[in-house]
């Protein structure tokens, strides 16, 4: 099988732009490779996405124990925490992802290669893709998926023991008294969470004015009063000027007069940086810009026959954008006549901290700053009867139109489940609905989508239930 | 029970069609998947399969009609068994409405519905749009566009959609408002022509030929033209035009045109300023090369378009450019790969033209007329001497490229081409 080299796509990096990348172009009966340096499924599947959640939803039940006595029922007896079968479960699950990614493959009959992939020559319309352990296969069309990686700061280099990047977060070994994590995004928000939700004294450092900065202000701050409430800590506006390491412990510091914050570990979550080195990069037309590959809306890079898809390709970095941009770009690689690039705002975003935070389109700050005289619609789940009977209804849905032409610009949620919810809007928004067809939907009683359908009515004055 | 084929909608937005020919006659068998018919729309003949089995029993619309209705009976199928001279008297089993008593919602529309913008807003704007069940042929728009063209009197028929499945979104419904609006036309003067009797002959203009006419005649009494034309010696790229093709294995050669289509690109690059369009109270400047070329077809021209040029090697263009040249003549290039672009180039120069001014292609800001490579007595140093010229006109919108910027794109484009190794960077 892998003494085949001639193939018509080559893609490079099996995380989720790569391996659906591979199995779409399959199904348009190219013949494909793909060339995977370590795990099928990527980050997203082994280290990031997926593990993570597994660990959340250890959090969660552990916060939920809390809870029973509202419910009527008593719990007798200790409760603790087995760290290690919590982590071997979150293992258990991404490998379990992983060897179904493997399966899929072997299904679409991709050839998979266990290696790491070099570009090559440009020969007679044919690029050709060398591997480290020995061999060169070639194809009309090559697709970088390599992804990305945590970012460091300047002098402050995360060692694994003491300051962790995501990797090492998501594995402990022990839980630490007391954690400083840097950096308040997605990553760093749903570590918070899940460590604080584990017992640890947790400390959320941002540089921005508040946390969850992408995400929209009046989300942040609620997510900042929910955090806070449960005993977090929270520095925004620190700048951070050095991470010592001491004894056991770290201590950050900051830029200005902020005091310093003692911990016994820290987590750097300050981005993502491209993996574009050792791909055969240099003397190619390729750019690479601020860490990432120029691509066009299809992924075309400036070399003939070499596209870039996913997190190497910059922000918003998502499995699912990847997963996006795989397709459309197979699809436009064989010629498919129906493909739409990604349009502007069509991405959601979620966060799987507690309270759950998801999003897609403009922040009401963007969408004034982009002009628009908007109506804004929100809706408080303590109002929707589902989230009552859950136990569960501190969040807040919020949506924004276009005054003019009743486009939804942007819906911004923070409550239960909201990461499951957010679809409907995204689906909104593809479709371009106005508020009517919005309204004229029948969202069924009792469901946490009430309060989508009531945060549309409120952007217009019609609010039933609040 | 007889089965009545009836004028299918070709595109979204075909409402009536040219009935241009019939492959059978009546008493032939057929099948489903033959071809029955040739159907003309604005841009391209298709043809028309059978979907049922059985014998044509009767043809209901005769080859060469005009404007006929979409959903119009335009034949009946005998079934297996039935006699068709049964078949050919029965009424027709569904007769939807003819164009002419076509719904109300229609009649609103003002009659010049060839234009992509509706001269007058109609007071009622959900009147505008067709809906399912009316008998007219479903449109397919997102309420969004549906709401802004409302608003804004915009005809939704008019307008080609870019959407999945040429749905029309808001980009379409916007893309029509700031194209500029279709000047008011002079009367008709068709039956005043003078001629001797018998001397000439009227040949009904096909859709493609009108709306090559209406635009080609918008852009000349709404954009202001002026031209630039410089001489460019071609005989070092001819040289390496010669070196890269024996250099390749490919099948697909590089041609003259394509190093022009790259080197207008790398000059869109160079002088973004000529990259632009007029939208009234705003300049739509263009963020990529997307280099519309003029490709003449049986009975006009259409003009496919190589997205983000500057981004495309020689092999490439050469392959895209070959590729939808040959799919514009066999009239198989869909909606989205001829509808737009940000600059035009038109290539005379395999007719032996030396130079020429072409007609901008609106809502685009210039055009670029490019003429044959001939060689030509040159001055250098004093002496005379022989050179490959070729000569190319740019015709430019006043009212987005001035004269300082259309000169400097041309002097950059000039430069690219005699020193073509600049334009491989």
């Amino acid at each position: 099988m892998a003494s085949e080299t001639t193939f018509d796509l080559i893609v490079v990096g099996g995380g989720p732009g790569g391996y659906v990348a591979a199995i779409r172009a399959a199904q348009l009966k190219m013949k494909v490779a793909l060339v995977e340096r370590e795990h099928l499924g990527g980050i997203c599947l082994n280290w990031g996405c997926i593990p993570t959640k597994a660990l959340l939803r250890a959090a969660e039940l552990r916060h939920s124990i809390d809870e029973m006595k509202e419910f009527g029922i008593t719990i007798s007896g200790e409760v603790s925490i087995d760290l290690p079968a919590v982590v071997k479960r979150s293992r258990n699950v991404a490998g379990r992802l992983s060897t179904g990614v493997a399966h899929l493959l072997k299904k679409n009959k991709v050839t998979v290669f266990d290696d790491l992939a070099t570009l090559g020559k440009y020969v007679s319309g044919r690029r050709e893709v060398k591997l480290a352990k020995g061999g060169i296969l070639s194809a009309k069309n090559v697709i970088l998926a390599t992804g990305a990686r945590a970012r460091s700061l300047p002098g402050v280099e995360a060692d694994g023991k003491t300051v962790l990047t995501y990797r090492e977060a998501m594995v402990p070994d022990s839980m630490p008294k007391s954690l400083v994590i840097i950096g308040s995004g997605a990553i760093g928000s749903e570590f918070a969470s899940f460590y604080l939700d584990m017992g640890v004294e947790v400390t959320l450092v941002e540089a921005m004015d508040r946390i969850l900065p992408v995400e929209d202000a009046e989300i942040s701050e609620f997510v900042q009063k929910a955090f806070t409430k449960r005993g977090m800590k929270i520095i925004t506006g620190a700048r951070l000027a050095g991470l010592d390491k001491a004894g056991h412990g770290v201590t950050a510091r900051f830029e200005g007069d902020l005091a310093p914050v003692k911990a016994d570990r820290a987590i750097l979550a300050v981005g993502i940086t491209g993996n574009t080195e050792n791909l055969g990069l240099e003397g190619t037309k390729i750019k690479v810009d601020r860490g990432h590959i120029a691509t066009d809306q299809w992924g075309a890079t400036g070399e003939p026959g070499v596209y870039a898809i996913g997190d190497v390709t910059g922000p918003p970095w998502l499995a699912h954008k990847a997963s996006h941009e795989g397709i459309i770009c197979v699809e436009k690689i064989a010629g498919e006549k129906d493909v739409h690039a990604i349009g502007e705002g069509a991405v959601p975003g979620c966060t799987y901290c507690r309270p759950q935070v998801a999003s897609v389109g403009m922040t009401e700050a963007a969408a004034k700053d982009a002009g628009y005289d908007i109506r804004v619609g929100r809706f408080p789940m303590l109002a929707n009867g589902k989230a009552i009977a859950l136990g569960d209804d501190q969040g807040l849905i919020k949506t924004i139109f276009d005054k003019k032409t009743g486009e939804l610009l942007g819906a911004h949620m923070v409550g239960p489940e909201v990461t499951e919810l957010i679809q409907g809007y995204a689906v909104a928004r593809t479709l371009e609905a106005t508020e009517a067809e919005l309204m004229q939907t029948i969202f069924p009683h009792p469901t946490l989508s009430e309060a989508m359908h009531e945060s549309v009515l409120d952007a217009y004055g019609r609010a039933i239930h609040f | 029970m007889a089965i009545d084929i009836l004028m299918p909608a070709l595109s979204p937005t075909m409402e009536t069609g040219t009935l241009a020919s019939w492959n059978l006659a009546v008493g032939d068998n057929v099948r489903s998947g033959d071809v029955i018919a040739e159907i003309e729309t604005d841009k391209a003949t298709m043809e028309v399969e059978a979907v049922d089995d059985g014998i044509l029993a009767a043809i209901l619309v005769e080859a060469g009609t005009e404007n006929v209705a979409v959903g119009t009976p335009i034949a009946r199928l005998a079934e297996d068994g039935e006699a068709v001279e049964d078949v050919a008297a029965a009424p027709a089993a569904s007769a939807p409405a003819p164009a002419a008593t076509a719904p109300a919602a229609e009649e609103v529309t003002p009659q010049a519905s060839a234009s992509p913008v509706a001269a007058v807003a109609p007071a009622a704007a959900p009147a505008v749009v067709p809906t399912s069940g009316s008998g007219a042929p479903r449109l397919f728009a997102s309420p969004l566009a549906r709401r802004i063209a409302g608003d804004n009197g915009v005809d939704l028929g008019g307008l080609i959609g870019s959407g999945p499945h040429g749905r029309i979104l808001r980009r379409d419904v916007e893309a029509a408002m700031s194209a500029p609006a279709p000047a008011s036309r002079p009367a008709p003067m068709v039956s005043s022509v003078p001629a001797s009797p018998g001397a000439s002959t009227l040949e009904p203009n096909s859709q493609m030929r009108k709306i090559i006419a209406q635009r080609l005649q918008e852009s000349k009494a709404t954009a202001p033209h002026f031209y630039l034309t410089v001489d460019c010696e071609i005989d070092t790229l001819l040289a390496a035009r010669k070196v890269m093709n024996e250099q390749s294995s490919d099948d697909v050669k590089i041609s003259v045109n394509d190093l022009v289509i790259r080197a207008a690109a790398m000059a869109l690059v160079k002088v973004p300023k000529a990259n632009a369009s007029w939208e009234g109270d705003n300049t739509r400047l263009f963020h990529h090369a997307d280099i519309a070329m003029a490709v003449a077809v049986d009975g006009g021209l259409v003009t496919p378009v190589i997205w983000a040029a500057e981004q495309k090697g020689l092999a490439e263009i050469a392959a895209t450019s070959r590729d939808l040249a040959t799919r514009a003549r066999n009239g198989s290039l869909s909606p989205e790969e001829f509808v737009g672009g940000s600059f035009t180039i038109s290539n005379l120069g395999m007719f032996g033209i030396r130079e020429f001014a072409a007609v901008i292609n609106p809502p685009q800001g210039a055009i670029l007329a490019v003429g044959a490579g001939e060689q030509r007595p040159v001055v250098r140093d004093g002496q005379l001497a022989v050179a490959t010229v070729m000569t190319v006109t740019l015709s430019a919108d006043h009212r987005v490229v001035d004269g300082a910027v259309g000169a400097e794109w041309l002097q950059a484009f000039k430069g690219y081409i005699e020193a073509p190794v600049t334009m491989l960077l």
